[in-house]
């Protein structure tokens, strides 16, 4: 579990100083993540220890965002005057962007698997 | 009695040990009330565990700062928890190369649609400029919505609170969605929702299944790519736009 522990901090560390040296616009682990993914595919695959750390925690993703969202605290004044907008912003724009993604990947998918099928 | 308590929590809310403690006992009381309700969407385990940190910091007078200085240990791992996501999305890769192009166009659509329709519906109801920008970035993840914000004219802070949100909206929401549209492909649940709502929906999507949250995770990871390269630039433009 160390050794993949490791090997994961070592992967954002990477992605951390590439991003501070390119000047890239995205966040360290996200670069991280893509050359573990390039990594795991040139070596074919993880390890089983690498698949089970990884596994662990991603089961436990939730847990993670809760002190950030903890800090609901610090904008109580600013929902409370705006909490109309922010609200049907939200709801509306979360709900239309899942069914047009959904929707559109799903009619995509069909035509490219049904390409020369009759229906 | 009351002095030595009092002595106590004057040393407990001054070292990170109270804070972290807080967190995880917020969420596992938060994780099975959830189980016990059989994984109702509702009872979504990041918002109980959330409201009950909220209750007991101010019952307490605890400021967010005091608290955070412990749970800072939970936040930490979002980092090695993203780069971790590789190894699902590997999994996933034989899958995925057959389906390149009909990803990238969902990409571009369900990004745009999200950022887009958030800030245009703010806008028509009369939201602060800073709120809007706060807002726009909502569907990617954490890290990547505050840098953008900031890159914006908006709060990080506030964005974090509207991501997450806005992930919670997509966990609770999205079996609705796709049950009034009869949509039962893991591989088209787990990408929409990866794009609409981030690392919670992703965590949602691995309930379901390890290919959702594989497609999940390809979604949020490829949605933050794309709003942090192009909303910096089609924001403003907009903005001129409209004058």
């Amino acid at each position: 579990m160390i050794g993949a522990l490791t090997l994961l901090l070592v992967f954002q560390l990477v992605g951390e100083v590439l991003v501070r040296a390119l000047d890239l616009p995205i966040p360290g682990p996200v670069v991280g993540m893509g050359l573990l993914f390039v990594t795991l595919i040139v070596r074919r695959g993880p390890g089983e220890q690498l698949r089970g750390t990884a596994n662990g925690v991603l089961q436990h993703l939730s847990l993670l965002f809760v002190p950030a969202g903890t800090g609901v605290m610090l904008h109580f004044q600013r929902l409370a005057d705006e909490w109309l907008p922010l609200t049907v912003a939200l709801v509306f724009s979360t709900l239309l962007s899942i069914t047009v993604a959904a929707l559109l990947l799903q009619r995509l998918m069909h035509r490219t698997r049904g390409r020369g099928e009759s229906r | 009695m009351t002095p030595v308590l009092g002595e106590i929590w004057v040393y407990l809310s001054a070292t990170p040990l109270l804070g972290l403690t807080l967190t995880l006992l917020a969420y596992q009381a938060a994780l099975w009330l959830y189980l016990r309700a059989n994984h109702h969407p509702l009872l979504n385990p990041v918002m109980l565990a959330v409201i009950m940190l909220v209750l007991v910091l101010s019952v307490t007078d605890t400021p967010y700062e005091t608290y955070f200085d412990g749970a800072q240990f939970v936040h930490f791992l979002l980092g090695p928890a993203t780069v971790a996501l590789a190894i699902p999305l590997h999994a996933q890769w034989g899958r995925l190369r057959s389906m390149l192009v009909p990803l990238l166009a969902t990409l571009a659509a369900g990004s745009l649609t999200a950022a887009l329709s958030a800030v245009g519906i703010a806008a028509l109801l009369g939201a602060s400029r800073e709120s809007m920008m706060s807002l726009a970035p909502k569907s990617v993840t954490t890290p990547i919505a505050m840098g953008v914000a900031e890159r914006l004219g908006g709060l990080p802070s506030l964005t974090a609170v509207l991501v997450i949100c806005t992930g919670i909206l997509g966990a609770i929401c999205a079996r609705y969605v796709y049950r009034a549209l009869r949509i039962d492909d893991h591989v088209v649940r787990g990408f929409a929702i990866g794009i609409a709502s981030h690392g919670i929906g992703t965590a949602r999507a691995f309930q379901v299944s390890e290919q959702a949250g594989a497609f999940a995770a390809l979604g949020m990871g490829l949605n933050g790519l794309l709003t942090a390269a192009s909303l910096p630039w089609v924001l403003p433009w907009l903005e001129r736009l409209m004058g």
